[in-house]
């Protein structure tokens, strides 16, 4: 029951791009098209799961140990991570060609994604254990995931909605993102 | 030394020095060898993996460039230098001094010196002009100023001047995409260098065009007598052929229809 709050709490009511504003970057840039939207997101929630797990290792075997978690936490997950993200890049290459094809591309681009980061370090604040780690990465991934592919699916039709020539492109966009963020909002209270 | 300033500096270099030799191994063991191409396009890209492009980051966009045929001009970063050096890159060998091309509107006809034969109060797009009983200008193979191929054009080498399209040659990056906009196919791809061009596309006779036009093209083959096979005559309409030399300033001042312009 308590993890089924925390993948509530994570993927609905503190959604990660829409109440804590992570990972917004792919999120106006790969939002054009639905497939690409889907690779981002499936790859997306690959790497911040494996990060959870690692970073939470990380911080318990080799930061704390050495009282180095209270002030090198940031620079130590952000070395982890994007290290951890190559060597996925470069064994997933190798060993599964067609997770690759469909995953591969987008992992530079969330190397040093925030919404990683943030993952990790909100993991530590909120002290899970490694379990309760991992499931939380899951689920904010997944949270990220359901956000990008609304966004993407409102961003295709607006694309031919024909608005103010002040608004088009970019701009009415993060409009609707806010309005979309407005919307989430309506969640809060359901998990206390 | 402060034991903890020790003990971080250690393991942190640590772990990136682990980090790093594992990439390494990895690297040499694990690699997958790919096409070379893509690595040298994705060279001519920033690599910020901004994915303004719409792809996944800048080696996405170079494998789609390389297999998937995507227009060159999607990355705002580096503009249309970086759509050049892309084109570079692809389509042309510099051993061989393959040239430039750049978009060129082949009308002058404009609101001075063309005709409009009706009033058009529709959408503003060239094709929509042009679905509604072939346009509203006289000359029914001239530039019919509704702007589409400005709006087409990812690197705004386009305005309109006094009602007609024209092109700014050194902004322009022939990714051809005015070219498919244009309902009168009047954008053609000429060489960069030539600076002497016909700029009429109509096939109607002397007498037809001067009604409608003031500098359109008559057919009357004075531009041929001057510039040899460098321009030849179809039907009604001179044309320049590119392939020539053609440096005759005087086939400006010559030409009746005014049409022969320097661009």
């Amino acid at each position: 029951m308590e993890y089924l709050m925390l993948l509530v709490s994570a993927i609905l009511v503190n959604n990660f791009v829409l109440s804590r504003f992570l990972g917004i970057c792919p999120f106006l840039g790969v939002s054009k098209s639905i497939p690409t939207a889907m690779g981002m997101s499936g790859a997306v929630i690959f790497v911040i799961t494996i990060a959870s797990a690692v970073t939470w290792a990380f911080q318990k075997y080799l930061l704390e140990p050495f009282g180095l978690d209270k002030f090198l936490q940031t620079l130590a997950f952000i070395l982890v991570i994007a290290a951890l993200v190559q060597l996925i890049d470069i064994v997933m290459k190798r060993f599964a060609p067609p997770l690759h094809a469909a995953l591969g591309i987008y992992l530079p681009l969330i190397t040093t994604n925030c919404a990683v980061l943030g993952v990790a370090v909100i993991n530590m604040k909120d002290g899970n254990g490694f379990i309760k780690s991992v499931l939380f990465g899951f689920a904010a991934s997944v949270g990220f995931a359901f956000a990008l592919l609304i966004f993407t699916g409102l961003r295709e039709k607006i694309d031919r909605a024909d608005p103010p020539r002040c608004f088009k492109g970019v701009a009415i966009s993060l409009v609707t993102a806010g309005l979309l963020s407005l919307a989430f909002m309506g969640f809060s209270g359901l998990v206390k | 030394m402060d034991p903890i300033i020790i003990s971080s500096t250690f393991w942190i270099g640590g772990v990136g020095l682990v980090s790093a030799i594992a990439l390494a191994v990895a690297d040499k063991f694990l690699t997958v060898p790919e096409d070379p191409l893509i690595a040298k396009v994705t060279e001519c890209l920033p690599g910020a993996n901004c994915g303004g492009c719409g792809f996944a980051g800048c080696a996405d966009y170079a494998r789609a460039i390389v297999k998937e045929d995507a227009e060159l001009n999607l990355c705002a970063p580096v503009g249309s230098a970086g759509a050049r050096a892309i084109g570079a890159v692809l389509g042309r060998d510099p051993g061989t001094g393959a040239e430039r091309k750049v978009a060129l509107v082949l009308c002058c006809g404009d609101f001075t010196e063309a005709l409009r034969r009706s009033y058009y109060n529709g959408i503003a797009e060239c094709s929509a002009a042009q679905a509604t009983a072939g346009g509203d200008k006289g000359c029914t193979y001239g530039c019919l100023g509704y702007a589409s191929c400005v709006r087409s054009c990812p690197v705004q080498a386009i305005r309109l001047e006094k009602g007609i399209a024209k092109v700014n040659k050194k902004l322009c990056i022939s990714c051809a995409k005015c070219v498919a906009t244009c309902p009168r196919k009047l954008i053609k791809l000429v060489p960069f260098k030539a600076e002497i061009h016909v700029l009429c596309s109509s096939q109607d006779k002397g007498p037809v065009v001067k009604k409608v036009c003031g500098t359109g093209c008559l057919g009357c083959k004075i531009c041929t007598k001057l510039a040899g096979d460098a321009i030849i005559v179809d039907g009604f309409l001179a044309k320049v052929d590119y392939s020539k030399e053609l440096n005759n300033p005087d086939l400006i001042t010559k030409c009746p229809g005014k049409c022969i312009r320097l661009a």
